[in-house]
């Protein structure tokens, strides 16, 4: 894992045309909290393309957590498109959504959100107790997934038994047992100190330029967004660069 | 595919306390309702244990219980020679002529009075009724005031006790022998001579009489002879089946046992959905987690179901455990047949067990099924931002 931020392209290969595995066009989110319309995105139209590291920047209540679940498919867009994987998520189903997001998606929550009674293991079986996959199957994936992230000797670990640092990397292991393209980290450092912050954006960073997972991440600070590929920056719903 | 049920185990271990409430709160209902389904088996197995199925007991036409019957010793010598009554190798026919009496009695624990019931019986009586075995003591003489009681009887009352003697009206009476009736109806009597009882209590008439017929057929024949014999006035039943069906005593208990049990279940399913709600608050974000890694809003109520089941089945359990302990205990009641007491045994069946068992899942399953499907409808978002 890259312990240093190496921020690269994606689109930094001139010979091959990047390929988007998200494509957005006049997407809008507005919520209604009484007679009042509140618009968290405006009509934003964006691609993202396979394997980068896209960061989401932006003052609170600008509309990057809302952009993310919108993308992962935990929200839907009020108008506009929203393809990912050349799918229009919009159009699913509840139940085609959720089969969706565990097929696909990786999430990372800023408070980890592991299961507080389920061991590390178990935490980052659950994805996998939603597919065809036998026991051994899934034993085999889990110790892998929690391998890549350096916990293979905390497997058997509550959440409680672990540090933040150590939560959140058992989180990364469940978004990525389930080998999705897409990863969506929510602030994935910002309950973190220092160093375990580095740790976690260097796996992330890694997951994008080792196995070309795309990756991404809304983050207040500066210094995790370095970490990415390319920023984005929104205020007020929309993007400003 | 549902969560692991292990998921749910550790959520139930984890908030011990509440649990612990939840379950005892269970036990307590189960225990109620096994025990007072019990009791109305006991009295059921008590009657359905009497009798036997060679006997014909012979009551007035229009009464529903031997109590309420009376027949005059113009229709014992009518019926006494009929050619379908068996008869004895002394050519004596096999027929009984019974007086009932009730009797208000002390109880042996100083506990009050209670009644019980005096069975006068003819000299066949005790061959007709086999099932009734003297296991101390001697038969009663006639002429003497002497009584054989039930051993169960003699634990209840004052003055039962192998040679005691008792008090009733001008008369005093000794207990010279115990009986063992096999927990049938007559563990409920006090035997003594029926004319002996008629003079004493002063009744010129029999309450029901008790006959062996020769065969089946000449069973159904008197059946069928005393149906048409509008003069007689008298009605015969199968004398086991009689008694089968002198179930009315356990059919209050029965109602008691079901209004107490839904009374009490409302206030289980009440603490099963305050639980239930407390542990879906608590774990808001773990359900959204949950949906957001593809769990289904069905699979969500079904875990939080079965967490609910499995809480209310720990109850159950253990209700049934506790309950357990009754198994057996001898007890005396009123019977609204005789209005004497009548005394029975819990009987705790493996089916009773299993009934309990089932209504505590369902109390479980009833208390969380609110709790679940609002966990089910929580918004993915908003339940993510809960703390």
């Amino acid at each position: 894992m890259s312990a240093a931020p190496a921020p690269r392209s994606a689109t930094d290969s001139p010979e091959k045309p990047p390929e988007f595995i998200v494509t957005l066009r006049g997407l809008s989110k507005i919520y209604q909290q009484g007679d009042v319309n509140v618009t968290a995105l405006n009509e934003v139209s964006l691609d993202i393309a396979r394997g980068e590291f896209l960061v989401l920047m932006g003052p609170s209540g600008s509309g990057k957590s809302t952009l993310l679940h919108l993308i992962a498919g935990i929200d839907r867009p009020t108008r506009g498109e929203l393809h990912v994987q050349g799918i229009d998520i919009s159009r699913l189903n509840e139940s085609q959504l959720a089969d969706w997001r565990n097929q696909n998606v990786g999430f990372v929550f800023q408070s980890f959100n592991l299961v507080p009674v389920l061991t590390a293991a178990e935490n980052v079986e659950l994805p996998l107790l939603l597919t065809r996959l036998n026991r051994a199957e899934r034993k085999k994936l889990v110790a892998t997934a929690l391998d890549l992230v350096g916990l293979a000797d905390r497997m058997h670990h509550l959440p409680k038994q672990m540090s933040g640092g150590q939560e959140q990397r058992v989180a990364i292991a469940r978004a990525l047992v389930t080998d999705p393209q897409l990863v969506v980290a929510d602030e994935p450092t910002g309950n973190l100190d220092a160093h375990s912050a580095h740790e976690v954006l260097g796996i992330l960073q890694s997951l994008s330029r080792d196995h070309g997972k795309t990756v991404i991440m809304v983050t207040h600070d500066p210094k995790a967004a370095a970490f990415g590929s390319r920023q984005i920056h929104l205020e007020k719903g929309e993007l400003t660069k | 595919m549902a969560l692991p049920l292990r998921y749910n185990i550790r959520n139930v271990l984890v908030r011990w306390r509440s649990t612990i409430t939840t379950i005892l709160g269970i036990a307590l209902v189960v225990s109620v309702y096994v025990l007072m389904q019990a009791m109305a088996a006991g009295i059921e197995k008590s009657s359905a244990n009497t009798g036997s199925p060679d006997n014909l007991l012979i009551i007035r036409r229009g009464s529903t219980a031997e109590s309420s019957s009376i027949v005059s010793r113009e229709q014992l010598r009518t019926l006494l020679y009929s050619p379908e009554i068996a008869r004895t190798a002394a050519d004596e026919p096999l027929v009984s002529a019974d007086v009932l009496v009730l009797l208000n009695l002390p109880r042996r624990d100083g506990g009050g009075e209670a009644n019980v019931l005096l069975r006068g019986v003819s000299p066949r009586g005790r061959d007709l009724r086999a099932q009734v075995v003297l296991v101390e003591g001697r038969w009663f003489d006639r002429g003497k005031r002497e009584v054989v009681v039930s051993q169960r009887l003699a634990a209840r009352f004052a003055g039962f006790g192998l040679n005691e003697e008792f008090r009733s009206g001008p008369a005093t009476y000794r207990v010279v022998g115990h009986t063992d009736a096999g927990k049938s109806a007559f563990d409920s009597e006090v035997w003594m001579d029926a004319d002996e009882a008629r003079a004493l209590f002063d009744r010129e008439q029999y309450s029901s009489l008790l006959v062996r017929p020769k065969d089946a057929e000449a069973a159904t024949n008197l059946i069928a002879r005393l149906e048409k014999d509008k003069r007689l006035q008298l009605v015969a039943h199968v004398e086991s089946a009689y008694y089968a069906k002198q179930t009315g005593t356990a059919t209050p208990i029965k109602w008691l046992g079901n209004f107490l049990a839904i009374a009490m279940s409302v206030g289980a399913v009440f603490a099963a959905m305050n639980t239930m709600y407390a542990a879906v608050g608590a774990r808001t974000r773990e359900i959204g987690t949950l949906r957001v890694l593809g769990f289904r809003r069905r699979t969500v109520v079904l875990s939080f179901l079965l967490e609910g089941a499995l809480l209310a089945g720990l109850g159950g359990a253990l209700g049934c455990a506790l309950s357990l302990f009754m198994n057996g205990y001898a007890v005396g009641t009123l019977n609204f047949a005789t209005f004497s007491e009548t005394v029975f045994e819990f009987r705790i069946t493996p089916a009773l067990m299993l009934q309990g068992l089932l209504f505590s899942i369902v109390v479980g399953i009833l208390g969380t099924l609110l709790p679940a499907l609002r966990a089910s409808r929580l918004p993915v978002i908003a339940a993510l931002k809960s703390l």
